[in-house]
Parts: structure tokens; C-alpha cells; sequence
């Protein structure tokens, strides 16, 4: 492991799980889903990821269970491979190269191609072909055999349907339906009359649905309407029915598996079930926290799976009831907080649902759990001014918590509350203890806690355009009635009307660092007095931060025209200063070090470096494409030992980094294969045995001839195995020297009978309910059984045929044993 | 999945005094019955047995009067100058009041003349007390002296001679018959058994001693001198427990309440404090017209009375309690009702399903839930909700704002239902907490009425007075501004001196932009 291999940047989890619909396996048992490169398998019983499957090289964009065999799944990939996978044991099967960039997959279980989607020429026309898919036994197969199918098609999954078991396909794109019958290789297409005259028409279609066993297509439009096409087969005579309840755009469409329903979700995030496709007849199932995405349904027509924007996946049974939330890292809203780790659970803290933080696992690629910070009903609807959360801090080791949310609606109407929540043991959640109305009169710009090891009253330090900034301690509110602490604020500082801009404590707590634009304060945490001020001219101050353990006499600041600064404390004086356009200054709780990610053109570069020394410890050259917007050190649980002196920063700490896309990125040595979770193998548990009555004879009985075997030690000479290594006679013969044996004549029918099971002692066998019942009523037998097998012996020639089946007798046995006892002696005299 | 989140209500810090259950309790009396006395009232007390009568020592004069009774129901007045401490026994039968003469005199409740004359004191008696045993009286006079005397044959049965300044106050041990305690102004507290015929505990209080009083276990004695009430701890030898600085002037009486767990001192600043005996913290506090010489609680605190300098006597009765039972009681289900199916045991194969417990939703939120936007604002605007909690209406319109339908829920009304609307703002926009919101509804209901103005005669009047508020409100910002500019000079200069000292301004709202409405 310590093996010094480049480091390079990896992707670490938090991938759209929600990118294309996720698909069940035929019991059920499982739902797939698309994770970036990789394609997850979760058990739809425990939400629990079971496997995931790697080999795509770049975004997988479909997947689909191979029809003609149900334990195996096909995926498609911008990498241009089609890639067919045994997902119960998480294995590669087949690679079909085809070549180009597939946008999406369908299989179909009457053909032995598979259909994708592919830009050729241009890059807005996609084109749906068929890929043969050619037989043959090695791993990697080119499948260049395309034909066409559809041209100038919409690249989404969603608007292509195979309907009636492959008899035609349904494509959507803007105002058109174009329907493909394959028997007859006729194209029909359908306009909407209503789009041909207004301009400005919100009737586009954007998901189409087939029917599984009829001719009819579901279509869904931008305005929210559901039409159920009828007769299409006809150009002239096609019917059409409108069903209408969502008010924005349908998102995705789904027939149940028998079709007798129709399932359709959108920016509502309430899933419609519409009965007999009747208007009138239709369920809902409301509150499912965010825009549907994909609706799926299991083969089996048990379950809904439905993909929301906020990265979930809800399984819903079929009485519409959510029975498992999958949740990934949400990332569809801007990350205002920042990256943050709980110092409780060591999770990484980001902004998560609207009003809501995350807590993610980074370890396990799951989230947590979901504290909701704004606590009210969340409207989910265009150009609403929402409340955001702006900022977000831990304190003294997780036990607060200190938040600020904003709205702002018009220039003089900012709405602003802090909220500080404490950790509560009981609950093992944060609960609300204080809320403060406009701590503020303007943005809050940041805020930090004192998080010294001797402080015994917890401060917090806000900073605001308004010039000042606010200390706020925590105080006894109690009185004779109840016990209670609350927040308030002990002192407001400011300097010459500057906007504070950031804050910073030192690691002991003694001082606390302001800036305000390009003046950075230091005052003395015990007076509040200003001590000192440096100003270096160099445009505002956009980070700062103290220098730790040795270094701790360092102070540094990075402006935003690209110069960092380093202040020494003790002389008052710059120590150094570089020219580097920072985007991220993180330091390390665990050791001197500090990250800096600094934006060029050509992409962002990594510095790690020691406040003490201007160089740095390690450079990385375009580490992302994007602008990384955040990052954070996470302490590892267990120290790396990295020897060379270029990564031992990562020794102690991992970081991780937040592009502009919210890509979570991070530093590894490992290649790919070895960061394979090792615990994805021992989830495999033995309920995949499928309970054939073949089971049932075999699987069970041996276990309990194992039992047995063990509860009659004494006996073991009746013990009747199937395993031939555990019959005595066998082994015998195995063991003993071939040229010690008796002549093979006279231990042919000892041998035949040693692997015949004795009709008695399996019935004996069938009904072990009670072990100990059974051991008397065998130690009472044993003299019967004997005499019965060597009766069964001298008549074994006629009886062989028969299903009687038993093995040595005690005497036989002796006979061998003396045989092997016989022999050695004479060898060692040699 | 989450369910519904109900409207959060912005709360306002209340101010003023905090609402706890002690305000409550205590606040819970009748507008006070004054009674003039002929002097300052230098004692009350009331009879441990019922009728519960009480004792007023005003002057030379002895009132007892009745519960509610604003007349004395009988007078002892054969003093030659004043009384002093007129005192009940156990059984409520007997009465004992000093003089300043330096006779002790024993009265029957039902008699007039005395029973027993006790002479033997040279000075004014300031304290007479029972003992336990209801045989003994204990008196403390001017002289120093301290004496136990005997009821049957009126004698003086010990004298204690260990103070030396005036022996102010006193009181007996409700459980020994042998223990009391004597405060006097040598600045000390003695403790004396009568079988050891001299003090048992001393403790130095600081000040003159004007009241003591021993908790009825005996266990703890609270003094009260000078500013100060001291609690002492008697088991552990007269050790200071706790001294307690609340009054401006010198406190001169001590009272328990009925359950123990209170007590209250009265002073000559005019305040009565309550203080719990736990925390020994003010929960409490009066306020009275003169400076207070006597406080006395009536059983289960039914009544507390107060006498003052001034011969004032305040009466204050507790208010009853049965009228709340008064409102007609809704029909409830039967009780059967509520354990139906509670007591069904869990058979082996049955799969307990709990029903969700139903979150209780206001009607507003009831409304909100179900987008029905004007009906929750209608239902806000109800006088009942809009002038007792303007606060719930506020957030409710922040709410609909927040949804972008403040609008849509504005418009479409009638006259009545814009006055109303009208009206609420007009009471409330000039409030700084409410006003930014306000402000924003204001203009959207000005937006959308304009073109109908001048239709309704009464709605143009709303708009007229809506137009005077918002003039009358500039001025003032503008007073206000003014004077903050005055006040910024004033500061500047004295600050140049000091350091970086800062200045907190609570720069008022100065949001209320200039609007004109036109109508």
C-alpha cells in the first residue's frame, strides 16, 4: 500500500443516482440505478447497496435487464461499449464495443439486437438504431452492425417507448409523435394542431409511455397535460384523450405492468396514479420532497420506483405507500454553506434539500440524515424568492451548531435569522435552542466559533456588510422554574464603517481575527480590544485563516487580486506573500499544513503548504477543469504512512473538493480496483438461493446430517453421509497403502455398500424435531441396526438395485483397521 | 415522507415583567380593601382557627375583624398608650398584646375585660408570643429583658437578661415548648430553651433586629434587620444559610406563606418581595402606597393584609376560583368511547398497525395546506385573531408573500372585506416590527384597487387615513433622524478621549419610505 504511486484525483461517491430510470430485477428483490460511471444494485428491502458494478470508463447512460435472461443486466455508456452483467454476482460477462457515444439502451426480448441512441453527424441529431448484438464466446466483441431505426429523435430515454412487445416505437420531439411499426417499416407522425398557430404553445411533448398489452401511447406536455393517443396506426382516423392535473410539466410517464394504470410525476413531487386512464378515477401519493424524475415499475408490478432531483430514489409499494428511501448526496441547489465535517460523526455537512443540511457518510456514499433548518413548507414552484441558508458552523465539537438563513426580495427587504441549535444526547440530534431576528442588518458575510480547547463558554463571532461584527455568547437564562441557556450578543465591533468581510480565531482561542475589505483587525478574545491591523493594499481580503500547532504565530490572508499573505503575530510584519489567484484556503485541524486551490485559465492547482515557509510541500497541477468552490480536510480514521515527503500531508487528513458541476473529487494513491468496497462481497447473503424443492432435499439434509454428525460422536459408524470423504470405509481405503489392500474383489462390496444409504436410519433421519429423543432411540437401535445391515449384507447381491442403501459393519471396519495397523511395521524394520 | 409544516409565527420578546407561575399566583388577588386605623399598624395576625379572624394592632387600640367584613368585629381599646403585638394563641381563643407602658395583657376572644395582667417589665413590651404548649407567654421588652411568664397563675416563671439593647421581636417554637427566639437591636438573634435558663444560640444578624420568624420545623430562622433578611440554619448551629440584600430600606416584617414554600418580607420602601424558600430568589414583588410596618397571610393564602405608616390598612382577598366552572361544559364522548379497542391483547399472528397520530393544524394552516389562500387570509383578518394577535396575522401575510400569492389573495374584495383589510393596516403598519411587511401589502392593495378608487366612499376614507398615517409616520422618522444626528455629535465629542469605544444605536425603522397615496 505504501507503494508510491502518482496521486491522482478520484471521484468519491455522491453521483446523480437519478440520471436515468432505475430498473428492478424481476423479483424485485433489486433496484438498478446509474451512479456516474458505475451502476448500483440495491436491495429494494433494506436500501441497502448491494453491489456496484465498474467497468464503464465514462458515464453510463442506460440499462436495461436482458430480456431473455433475467439475472443479467445490459449497460450502455458514453465510452461506446455495451457491457452485459451477472448483477447477483456482480460480475463482467460481456463487452460489445459499437464505437460511439451511446446516449441510451432498450432491449427487447423478441430480438437478438439492442436499440440505442446515437448522434452521428451533428451533435443535436440523434438518431435510435438497433445494435446486433453478435454471439460469441470471448469477453470483448466489436458490434459495428448497426441499421437505423429513427431519426431526429430527442436524446432523453424518456422520449422513446417500444409498445406492444415490440410492435412499434413511439418517439417524441417538440410538438411532434412519431410512431414506427416494424412489420410494416412505416414512419406515422402526429402534430399537434394547437402548436401550428400560437407561437408561443406550451403543449411540447416531453415523455411518451406505451401500453403494455393495447395500441395506445401516453404522452406527456410541458403545460401539464396527459394525452392517450388511440388508432394511431392510421394517420387520418387517430383519437386522442386528454387527462389534465399537474399545472407545470409532466416529468415522466409509466404504465403498470398489466396497464390497467397510468403513473405520472413532475415539479408537484406528487406521484398521480390515473386509474383505467379516466380522468376522474386517479390516487395521489403527495409529499415526496422533490421534482419526480423517472417513475420505473418492477416486471413483477409490486413496486414504483420513483427518481427525484434532489437524488433520491423511493421505492412505493403498489398501494402507493413508500416503503425505502435511497438517498445520494443531494446536489442540485448551490452550495452556500460551504463543505463542513461534524466533528460527532465525522460526516461531510453541506447544504442539502431546500432549508434543509445534509450530513453525508463520505465512507459509505450515503446520506445520513437530513436536519431541517428552516422548518417551513417548501413551495416548489418557479421564480419564488425561497429562503436560503446561507451560512452554516459547528462548535465545540459538534455540540452547536450555528446557522443563518436569508430571503431577500426586493434591495431593502432582507429577511435574516440565525438560528444556534445544541446537540441534544438523548435525541442524538440537534435541537433549537436560540433564533435570532436579524442579527444583522445586512448580509451576513461569515461566521465562526471559538473552538479552543480551554474556552469554557462558547462564542460566536458573526461578520456582516454592515460593518460590524457581533460576538455572541452563550448565557445562563435560567430561573427557578426551568433550566435554560440562550445566545446573546456581548459585543459589536467595527472599523471605520468597513464591510467585515471574514473571521477567524486563532487555535487557542486568545484572538480573533476580522477582516474588513482590505484591513484584517486583531483584537483580544478576553477585552475585545483591537490590537493591531495590517493592510497590504492588495484588494479585499477573500480568506483568512491562523496558521496552527508550530506555526501558530502565522496569520494569513488571500485577496482577490490573487496575492496571499502571510503575517508573523509576534513581529507584526509580513513574512511572505505570493501571487496566486485563491479560490480555497483550508487548513488542516490535524497538522500545520494548508490547502490552497488556485483558479487559472487552463484549471485550478492545488498548493499544500506550511504558513513557516513560503514553498509549498506539494504542488498539483490542474487537479479540475472547473472552478473548485470548495473544500475540507477530513481526519482519517486511521493514519496513512506515506513516505515520500510530497504526500505525507495526506497522512492524517484527506481532502476533498467541490467543483462549480458539484462534482465531490479527492485525492487518491489507490488504483481503482483497490478502493472496491470490501463489503459489498459479504452482503451476498444465502437468501439468493432460490428454495427449489431441490433445495429442500438436498441443502437441508446436509446441514442436518452435519448436525447429527456432531451430536452422535459416539455412533459415528451409523452415520450415513452422502459425502464420500466422510464415510469411514472410504477413507480406509484411502488411506492404507495399495499394496497392503486385500485384492479388490474383496473390497468391492464392502465399498458399494459403504455409499448406499440404509432405508432405516434416513427415515430416522426425516424427523429430527428432537435431537436428544432421537440420540436414545439410536443408542436403543444400535444392536438391532447391526444385525440388520449384515443381514442386509449377505443378501446385498440382489438387493443392490434397490433403494436400500447403508454402509460397513462394525466388524467390517475392525477388519480394515487391522489391515492398516498391519502394515507400517515391516516398513520402518526395513 | 414529511408531512405538512405549519406557518411559523414570528414571536416578540414580551416586555416587562416575565409571566411565571409565581406572577400568576400572586397577581391572582382582588383590587385591595383599604381600612384607616387610628396609627401606623404595627402588627397583624390571624387567627389559626377558623373563621380565620384577624388582629390588627394600630395605636392604642386592638381590632379583630372578620374575613370580609370592613368593620371591626370587636375592639380591645383599654390601653392607657399604645399596643403592641397583639397575638392569637394555637386555638384562636386567646389573645396577648403588649404596651408601651411594659404591661402584658391577656385577653378572651369573647370577653372585653382582660383575663390576666402579667407586670413585671420596666419598659414598652414590642413582643408577645405563645409558646407551644399554650400555657406560657414570652415577652420581650425595651429593658433588654426577656421573660417567660405563666398563664393559670400570671406569673413570671424566667427572666433573661442577655441582651443588651431593646428586644424588638420574637417568636416561639411551634413544635418545642421550651424554645423561642428574641431579635433585638444589639444587633443579634438568641435562641432560649427555658429549661437551661439562658440562650442556647447567638447569631450576629449586623443590624438592628426588626423581625424574626422560625420555619415551622424549627429547623431554620429568618431575620430581617437593617436591608437585610438573613435565613440561618438552627441544626447546624446558627450558621448564615443565605443573606439577602432585595430591599432599599430597612425590612420590618417577615411572613410565611401558607404552603412553606414562599416567603415574603415587607419593608419600609414600600415593597412587599416574595422569594422562594428553595432558591431564596425574588419570584415575586408588590407595591404599596406607604412604607410597610406588618404583613400577615391568611389561611391557604386566601388573604393578604398589609398594614403601613400612614394607619392604612390594605386588605387584598384572592379571587374566587368557581367561576371558571362556570361556562357550560361541551358534551364529551363517553368514556367507553376512549378505551374502545385498547385493552384488545396482541394475538400471535396479528400485526399491530398504530394509526398516525394526527397533527393538529390551525384553521389558517388547515387552509394553506389546501391552497386556499384567501380563505386563510380571510380567516386571519377575523377581528377575533387580528386585534388579539396581530402577530399570526403578519406571518400569515409573509407567508402568502413568500408564495408569491399575497396578490392573488389581495384582490377580489368587496368593500367590506377591504375595509377590513384596511382596517388592520392601519392599525398596526406604524409598528417597526410588523411595518415591513405591512409596507409590502399596503402597495400591493394600492396597486390593485386604483383603478376602482373613489367607487366607495368608505374605502376612500380608509385610504385617506392610510395617507395621514404614513405622513404623520414620515414626520416622525424625520423627528428621529434629527435628533439621532444631534445625539452622534454629542457622542463624538465625548469620545475622542476614549478608545474605540462603540455605541450601539438603534437606528430606528427607517424603512417607511415616502409614499403617496393617491386617491
Amino acid at each position: 500500500m505504501v507503494e508510491e504511486e502518482s496521486l491522482r484525483v478520484v471521484r468519491c461517491g455522491g453521483s446523480e443516482l437519478n440520471f436515468r430510470r432505475a430498473v428492478f430485477s424481476v423479483d424485485s428483490k433489486y433496484v438498478f440505478c446509474v451512479s456516474g460511471d458505475f451502476i448500483k444494485v440495491y436491495s429494494t428491502a433494506t436500501e441497502e447497496c448491494v453491489h456496484i458494478l465498474q467497468g464503464h470508463r465514462n458515464l453510463v447512460t442506460g440499462i436495461q435487464l436482458n430480456p431473455r435472461n433475467h439475472l443479467q443486466l445490459y449497460s450502455c455508456s458514453f465510452d461506446g461499449t455495451i457491457k452485459l452483467w451477472d448483477y447477483i454476482d456482480g460480475i463482467l460477462i460481456k463487452t460489445f464495443i459499437v464505437g460511439c457515444k451511446l446516449h441510451a439502451l432498450f432491449a427487447l426480448a423478441c430480438e437478438d439486437s439492442v436499440f440505442v441512441i446515437i448522434n452521428k453527424e451533428k451533435p443535436d441529431v440523434f438518431q435510435l438504431v438497433s445494435v446486433k448484438l453478435p454471439k460469441s464466446s470471448s469477453q470483448e466483441i466489436e458490434a459495428k452492425e448497426l441499421s437505423f431505426v429513427l431519426d431526429y429523435i430527442n436524446q432523453s430515454p424518456k422520449c422513446i417507448a417500444f409498445g406492444n412487445e415490440g410492435e412499434y416505437v413511439a418517439a417524441v420531439r417538440d410538438f411532434y409523435l412519431s410512431v414506427y411499426f416494424f412489420k410494416k417499416k412505416t414512419t406515422s407522425r402526429f402534430t399537434l394542431s394547437s402548436s401550428r398557430n400560437k407561437k408561443h404553445a406550451k403543449n411540447n411533448f416531453t415523455c411518451v409511455s406505451c401500453h403494455p398489452k393495447e395500441d395506445c401511447i401516453a404522452t406527456g406536455h410541458r403545460d401539464g397535460k396527459i394525452r392517450l393517443w388511440r388508432n394511431f396506426d392510421d394517420e387520418k382516423k387517430y383519437t386522442y384523450t386528454c387527462l389534465h392535473w399537474h399545472h407545470d410539466l409532466v416529468m415522466d410517464l409509466a404504465f403498470s405492468v398489466t396497464g390497467s394504470s397510468l403513473l405520472s410525476g413532475g415539479r408537484e413531487s406528487v406521484l398521480v396514479e390515473w386509474r383505467e386512464a379516466a380522468e376522474k378515477n386517479k390516487e395521489f401519493l403527495p409529499r415526496l420532497g422533490a421534482t419526480i424524475e423517472h417513475i420505473s415499475v418492477s416486471p413483477a408490478g409490486d413496486l414504483f420506483c420513483t427518481s427525484h432531483s434532489d437524488n433520491k430514489l423511493i421505492i412505493i409499494h403498489r398501494n402507493l405507500e413508500a416503503s425505502a428511501v435511497i438517498q445520494g448526496l443531494v446536489k442540485d441547489r448551490n452550495i452556500f454553506t460551504g463543505l463542513m465535517i461534524d466533528p460527532r460523526t465525522k460526516a461531510l455537512v453541506l447544504n442539502g434539500k431546500p432549508g434543509h443540511l445534509q450530513f453525508y457518510s463520505l465512507q459509505s456514499d450515503k446520506q445520513l440524515y437530513n436536519l431541517d433548518i428552516i422548518q417551513q413548507e417548501y413551495i416548489n414552484d418557479y421564480g419564488l424568492i425561497q429562503i436560503e441558508l446561507t451560512k452554516a458552523a459547528f462548535g465545540c465539537y459538534g455540540n452547536w451548531l450555528a446557522t443563518v438563513e436569508q430571503r431577500q426580495e426586493k434591495e431593502t427587504e432582507l429577511e435574516l435569522q440565525m438560528k444556534l441549535w445544541t446537540y441534544n444526547k438523548k435525541t442524538q440530534g440537534f435541537v433549537l435552542n436560540t433564533k435570532v431576528n436579524m442579527p444583522h442588518e445586512d448580509h451576513i458575510t461569515a461566521l465562526c466559533f471559538c473552538n479552543a480547547e480551554k474556552s469554557e463558554n462558547p462564542t460566536l463571532v458573526t461578520t456582516s456588510k454592515d460593518g460590524h461584527f457581533k460576538v455572541w455568547i452563550l448565557t445562563d437564562d435560567s430561573d427557578i422554574y426551568k433550566k435554560a441557556v440562550g445566545w446573546t450578543c456581548d459585543f459589536v465591533g467595527s472599523y471605520h464603517k468597513y464591510q467585515a468581510t471574514n473571521c477567524c480565531f486563532s487555535e487557542d482561542g486568545s484572538l480573533l481575527a476580522v477582516s474588513f475589505e482590505e484591513i484584517v483587525t486583531i483584537w483580544d478574545s478576553e477585552t475585545w480590544e483591537l490590537k493591531c491591523t495590517f493592510c497590504q493594499r492588495a484588494g479585499k481580503i477573500r480568506h483568512l485563516c491562523f496558521g496552527r500547532l508550530t506555526c501558530s504565530k502565522y496569520l494569513l490572508g488571500a485577496t482577490e487580486n490573487g496575492i496571499l499573505c502571510c503575517w508573523n503575530l509576534l513581529s507584526c510584519a509580513l513574512e511572505w506573500s505570493a501571487k496566486l489567484n485563491m479560490r480555497v484556503l483550508e487548513p488542516d485541524p490535524n497538522s500545520e499544513n494548508i490547502a490552497a486551490i488556485s483558479q487559472s485559465s487552463t484549471g485550478s492547482d492545488l498548493f499544500v503548504f506550511r504558513p513557516s515557509e513560503p514553498r509549498p510541500l506539494y504542488i498539483q497541477k490542474n487537479i479540475s477543469r472547473e472552478e473548485v468552490q470548495w473544500g475540507v480536510f477530513v481526519p482519517r480514521d486511521v493514519p496513512e504512512s506515506f513516505t515520500s515527503e510530497a504526500y505525507q500531508w495526506l497522512n492524517r487528513s484527506q481532502f476533498y473538493f467541490l467543483t462549480k458541476s458539484q462534482s465531490l473529487l479527492t485525492f487518491s494513491t489507490q488504483s481503482p480496483e483497490e478502493k472496491l468496497t470490501p463489503t459489498s462481497k459479504q452482503l451476498l447473503a444465502e437468501e439468493t438461493l432460490p428454495t427449489t424443492p431441490f433445495y429442500f432435499i438436498l441443502g437441508k439434509h446436509r446441514q442436518q446430517q452435519q448436525d447429527d454428525k456432531l451430536n452422535e460422536a459416539l455412533e459415528d459408524e451409523l452415520v450415513q453421509l452422502p459425502l464420500t470423504e466422510n464415510i469411514p470405509a472410504i477413507s480406509e481405503l484411502l488411506h492404507t497403502p495399495a499394496h497392503v489392500l486385500p485384492s479388490a474383489s474383496f473390497l468391492c462390496s464392502m465399498f458399494i455398500n459403504s455409499l448406499l444409504l440404509s432405508k432405516e436410519t434416513k427415515s430416522a433421519e426425516e424427523i429430527p424435531d428432537d435431537v436428544s429423543m432421537e440420540e436414545e432411540k439410536e443408542s436403543v437401535d444400535s444392536d438391532e441396526e447391526n444385525n440388520f445391515t449384515e443381514q442386509v449384507q449377505d443378501t446385498n447381491n440382489t438387493d443392490l438395485g434397490k433403494d436400500i442403501i447403508h454402509q460397513l459393519s462394525k466388524s467390517e471396519e475392525k477388519e480394515l483397521r487391522k489391515f492398516r495397523k498391519v502394515d507400517y511395521s515391516w516398513i520402518t524394520a526395513l | 415522507m414529511a408531512g405538512y409544516k405549519p406557518v411559523a409565527i414570528q414571536t416578540y420578546p414580551v416586555l416587562g415583567e416575565k409571566i411565571t407561575q409565581d406572577t400568576l399566583y400572586w397577581n391572582n388577588y382582588k383590587t385591595p380593601v383599604q381600612i384607616k386605623e387610628f396609627g401606623a399598624v404595627s402588627k397583624v395576625d390571624f387567627s389559626p382557627q377558623p373563621p380565620y379572624n384577624y388582629a390588627v394592632t394600630a395605636s392604642s387600640r386592638i381590632h379583630i375583624y372578620g374575613r370580609y367584613s370592613q368593620e371591626p368585629i370587636k375592639t380591645f381599646s383599654r390601653f392607657k398608650d399604645t399596643a403592641y403585638c397583639a397575638t392569637f394563641r394555637q386555638d384562636g381563643r386567646l389573645l396577648v398584646a403588649g404596651s408601651e407602658d411594659g404591661g402584658i395583657q391577656l385577653f378572651d376572644i369573647s370577653g372585653r375585660a382582660p383575663l390576666r395582667q402579667f407586670e413585671g417589665h420596666t419598659k414598652a413590651v414590642h413582643t408577645v408570643d405563645f409558646t407551644a404548649d399554650k400555657y406560657h407567654v414570652v415577652s420581650g421588652a425595651d429593658d433588654y429583658t426577656v421573660k417567660l411568664w405563666d398563664i393559670p397563675n400570671s406569673k413570671e416563671i424566667l427572666t433573661f437578661k442577655e441582651h443588651f439593647d431593646y428586644v424588638r421581636c420574637g417568636c416561639a417554637s411551634k413544635l418545642n415548648p421550651d424554645l423561642f427566639v428574641t431579635g433585638s437591636y444589639d444587633h443579634t438573634v438568641k435562641m432560649f430553651d427555658a429549661r437551661t435558663n439562658q440562650s442556647v444560640i447567638s447569631v450576629e444578624h449586623g443590624q438592628p433586629v426588626e423581625s424574626v420568624l422560625l420555619f415551622p420545623s424549627g429547623g431554620l430562622l429568618v431575620s430581617a434587620g437593617g436591608r437585610y433578611v438573613k435565613v440561618w440554619d438552627m441544626l447546624k448551629g446558627g450558621q448564615l444559610l443565605v443573606s439577602l440584600k432585595n430591599h432599599h430600606k430597612t425590612v420590618t416584617c417577615l411572613c410565611l406563606s401558607s404552603s412553606g414554600q414562599r416567603l415574603l418580607s415587607g419593608s419600609l420602601d414600600r415593597k412587599v418581595k416574595v422569594y422562594s424558600t428553595t432558591s431564596y430568589k425574588v419570584v415575586h414583588s408588590f407595591d404599596y402606597a406607604a412604607s410597610i410596618l406588618s404583613l400577615a397571610l391568611a389561611h391557604e393564602d386566601e388573604t393578604i393584609v398589609v398594614g403601613m405608616t400612614n394607619g392604612i390598612l390594605s386588605v387584598k382577598h384572592r379571587k374566587s376560583e368557581a367561576k371558571k366552572d362556570s361556562l357550560p361544559r361541551r358534551r364529551r364522548p363517553a368514556y367507553r368511547t376512549f378505551i374502545k379497542g385498547k385493552n384488545y391483547m396482541k394475538q400471535q399472528d396479528d400485526i399491530l398497525i398504530n394509526r398516525p397520530s394526527k397533527k393538529h393544524l390551525e384553521l389558517y394552516d388547515r387552509d394553506l395546506k389546501n391552497f386556499r389562500i384567501s380563505k386563510a387570509l380571510d380567516r386571519v383578518l377575523e377581528p377575533s385573531c387580528a386585534i388579539k394577535t396581530p402577530e399570526i396575522t403578519v406571518s400569515i401575510i409573509k407567508e402568502l408573500n413568500r408564495r408569491g400569492v399575497l396578490a392573488n389573495a389581495l384582490a377580489g374584495r368587496d368593500e367590506k372585506e377591504i375595509s377590513r383589510v384596511l382596517n388592520f393596516l392601519i392599525r398596526n403598519l406604524s409598528q417597526p416590527r410588523f411595518a415591513p411587511v405591512l409596507i409590502n401589502a399596503a402597495e400591493i392593495i394600492i396597486d390593485i384597487y386604483l383603478p376602482v378608487i373613489g367607487q366607495s366612499p368608505v374605502v376612500d376614507k380608509k385610504f385617506l387615513l392610510l395617507q395621514g398615517l404614513v405622513e404623520k409616520e414620515i414626520d416622525y422618522q424625520r423627528e428621529l433622524l434629527e435628533t439621532l444626528g444631534m445625539m452622534d455629535m454629542l457622542f463624538a465629542t465625548m469620545t475622542r478621549k476614549g478608545s474605540t469605544s462603540l455605541l450601539q444605536q438603534n437606528t430606528s425603522d427607517g424603512f417607511l419610505e415616502n409614499k403617496k397615496i393617491e386617491s
